[in-house]
């Protein structure tokens, strides 16, 4: 109990390093996503190449894919760009399957609707294909968000500073208060980063509030939707 | 690439074919731990997401705790475990970090998949008069399989990459090539054991892939061309416009 | 349903995706492409005061480092913290290149990262030999007498059973385990080197972090402890004697650039003159036992030393 207090401070820094190095590949993940779901999405052809493609990358143990990627692309060994990009590699993965699949449950009957009565194909995306693809799109990120913040933490381990350190500096020491400390705050982040995302998507997509008193099935739909999405692994 | 011909120098390598820390012995380790979480994570999740979904009992329980189990960091988990059962057993606690890792997504896979059934193939079977454990032995199992094949999928492809870790604490397992890799900087063994680790993973997600397909019954088979996700995400989609439709059709 | 409400909300999600995208643009270009200080905080590298000081991921290295850190501090340095560092590979082309300065090592490891091959043994061979096979602009500055080396250990009850007092006695004994880091298996003092020199055979236990536990829990009967571990008193553990120098001594040495300001080796200078191998294992000792954080350590030790 000593450690705790005595560390609060340690635990406070490691926990801001944590989620700014969580933010980002969570960022970019959705972001590059995007595009790729899309073409995944629309073109038959690409589409079984490319949930392929991201269906390899994210079988790579994410503990050799940190210390590989400098000497695969050239980035500095010390630099959380390793992490970083790791980890936007695994969200990418995941997600784009997600966007695909999201993009695939629009109604065409819908779509077929705005675009009779004059949306261009590329207005139609932003303001009907992707609102309606919204909520399978937020089950998909939840899953990025989750497992980001679980395996950032192994970042610990190539000495990138995260709640990771808890455990290995922890597990030197014999202090099993600061393994447990890091196994806690790692769950609280990504949980409450969880709630902040479903916030935000019923802020962002308020038709979807209407289906929150039957969690049910909604629950049983978004794994059905998403259980090609696959969860990001160590 | 220079990096990628030496990885494949160290799987070729007849000398790590044979002997103490053979490529042969890390495979069938990683196998061994693979398997036996899965079982044990299958023994603990599928009765208890098949008892959820069809009473429909402790579900919010399940969707949080699992929930919260996706967010466990294994890696963590790990060091905690065996700190807290010593080293001698530091292969229960290898087990119980896999199971965790491996019971939420077999749980979802067997509750949704007995969620996903339409309730008129339920009341159908209930009014020819089957009992309840009638209802689930032949109706509620078989139909909910395809799904539960897909979660097990699941749970294999994080399992199998997160045996990783047990190269922290123990040489077995194709992640001891990565973890000693990393601390005398040989780049060869890491890329070549993840190579390998990527080939098991693609192996063992086409045998579940054959599994959900040919395992489940032809009924389902037939049924699964209309894909229930396809059509209730496209109900929930539209149902933005009439919001009052949607609860009533979600509430069946 | 596109209500001009609505359009609003799409029209914020896709400022929000706006945002985040040039936020995450911000946010990754730093580490991208960042060559020379891959720290939070940007180095000053045209101010010679700021000084950027690695550490390995062990908790007796970082306390060392740490130890600069408030050396130099206190003696008006802008210092710049790199710790837990996993892998030698990882920063000594941290330090070439310069975006290390200073970093505490140990001689005898250091020694064998350049020359594999070396015949030193003794701690003042070491050093000398280490001084001369350093790179262009890395120096080592005086070395301390406190050490932290592998070592081979047992329980007092099997060095006992089996009358062992150096590493040659293992010889006759049947079914050993050796544990240690995975490293350990392919270092020349590893197994080879036992089976070599010594004529030991022994099977191997990546036992990590937690080989003194394994250890006293009988996972394995040898282990390799780094000497300055406290739990080598704590639990009487008998290390054992190694008259063919398998191990290479290994004092606690400070590995600088070339081009480290003079007054700022003096501090560190006097640092090692102060740092005894009782001195490291009582500071290991508040690290494990009192789980003190490194920073308190050094500023106690600092302090009762009157370096600060």
């Amino acid at each position: 109990m000593t450690w705790l207090l005595d560390n609060l401070e340690l635990i406070g820094r490691l926990t801001g390093e944590h989620l700014r190095l969580s933010a980002i590949p969570i960022v970019l993940g959705f972001v590059l996503s995007i595009p790729l779901g899309w073409v995944a999405y629309r073109y038959r052809l690409t589409r079984g190449l490319i949930l392929t493609l991201v269906g390899l990358l994210y079988t790579i143990p994410s503990l050799a894919l940190f210390v590989l990627l400098p000497a695969i692309i050239g980035t500095p060994f010390l630099s959380e760009a390793n992490v970083v990009i790791a980890l936007t590699i695994y969200a990418v993965a995941i997600m784009s399957r997600s966007v695909a699949d999201a993009l695939g449950s629009v109604d065409p009957d819908v779509k077929q609707a705005a675009t009779a009565i004059g949306y261009s194909s590329f207005r139609r995306f932003w303001a009907v294909d992707f609102p309606l693809a919204g909520p399978v799109v937020l089950a998909g990120l939840r899953v990025v968000a989750v497992s980001t913040v679980s395996l950032l933490t192994i970042g610990a381990a190539i000495g990138i500073d995260t709640l990771g350190y808890l455990f290995t500096n922890g597990y030197q020491r014999g202090i099993i208060v600061s393994v447990l400390t890091g196994v806690v705050v790692t769950v609280v982040i990504a949980l409450v980063l969880d709630r902040v995302l479903v916030v935000i998507g019923r802020a962002l997509m308020p038709w979807t509030r209407a289906s929150r008193s039957s969690e049910r099935s909604g629950v049983t739909r978004a794994f059905m939707t998403a259980r090609r999405v696959r969860e990001a692994v160590p | 690439m220079n990096l990628f011909a030496d990885a494949f120098a160290w799987i070729l390598n007849p000398g790590n074919w044979e002997g103490r820390n053979s490529i042969p012995q890390f495979i069938g380790e990683h196998l061994w731990y693979t398997v036996l979480a899965m079982i044990l994570a299958s023994a603990i999740a599928i009765p208890l997401g098949w008892y959820i979904g069809h009473t429909g009992r402790g579900r919010d329980i399940a969707v949080a705790a699992t929930g919260a189990a996706r967010a466990l960091p294994s890696f963590g988990l790990l060091f905690l475990f065996v700190m807290i059962g010593g080293v001698a057993n530091r292969d229960s606690s290898v087990m119980i970090v896999l199971a965790l890792l491996a019971i939420p997504p077999i749980l979802a896979g067997a509750y949704a998949g007995f969620e996903a059934i339409d309730r008129r193939v339920i009341d159908a079977a209930r009014s020819m008069g089957m009992t309840e454990r009638q209802i689930v032995a032949r109706v509620e199992i078989p139909l909910g399989l395809p799904l539960l094949w897909g979660g097990l999928r699941n749970a294999v492809l994080q399992v199998v990459a997160t045996v990783v870790l047990v190269g922290f604490v123990r040489n077995a397992t194709l992640g001891y090539p990565i973890v000693q890799g990393i601390q005398i900087n040989r780049f060869d063994q890491m890329l070549g054991a993840s190579v390998l680790i990527i080939v098991l993973a693609l192996l063992l997600d086409a045998i579940f892939a054959l599994l959900e397909r040919y395992a489940t019954p032809a009924g389902v088979r037939a049924g699964r061309n209309r894909d229930h996700r396809t059509s209730s995400t496209r109900r929930r989609a539209a149902g933005g416009a009439t919001p009052a439709s949607t609860e009533k059709e979600m509430s069946v | 349903m596109f209500t001009a409400r609505n359009k609003g909300r799409f029209a914020l999600v896709a400022a929000a995706a706006g945002v985040s995208l040039a936020l995450a643009g911000c946010a990754t270009g730093d580490p991208l492409d960042d060559t020379t200080d891959p720290t939070t905080e940007p180095a000053e590298p045209g101010t010679s005061e700021s000084i950027t000081i690695g550490s390995q991921g062990y908790y007796s290295n970082e306390i060392i480092a740490e130890i600069y850190a408030q050396a130099l501090e206190a003696a008006g340095f802008e210092v710049n913290r790199q710790f837990n560092i996993g892998q030698r590979d990882a920063y000594i082309p941290a330090l070439e290149s310069g975006q290390i300065d200073l970093f505490p090592e140990y001689t005898g490891n250091l020694l064998q990262y350049y020359v594999p091959d070396t015949e030193a043994t003794q701690a003042d061979e070491v050093y000398a030999e280490l001084q001369v096979s350093l790179p262009d602009g890395l120096q080592v500055l005086d070395q301390s007498s406190a050490t932290d080396q592998d070592s081979y250990n047992v329980t007092a009850e099997f060095a006992a059973e089996n009358n062992l007092v150096t590493i040659a006695d293992l010889a006759g004994v049947e079914g050993l385990i050796l544990g240690g880091n995975p490293e350990l298996e392919e270092r020349p003092y590893g197994p080879t080197g036992l089976a070599d020199v010594y004529g030991v055979e022994v099977s191997f236990d990546a036992t990590g972090d937690a080989t003194v536990d394994a250890l006293l829990q009988g996972v394995v009967n040898v282990a390799n402890v780094f000497s300055a571990d406290p739990r080598i008193g704590e639990n009487n553990l008998v290390t054992l004697e190694d008259p063919e120098g398998l191990f290479l001594a290994s004092n606690v040495v400070p590995l600088a650039s070339a081009d480290l300001p003079q007054d700022a080796i003096d501090v560190i200078n006097a640092v090692s003159a102060a740092l005894t191998p009782e001195g490291l294992v009582a500071m290991n000792v508040q690290s494990t036992t009192d789980e003190l954080s490194p920073a308190v350590i050094a500023t106690q030790w600092l302090t009762e030393n009157g370096l600060i």
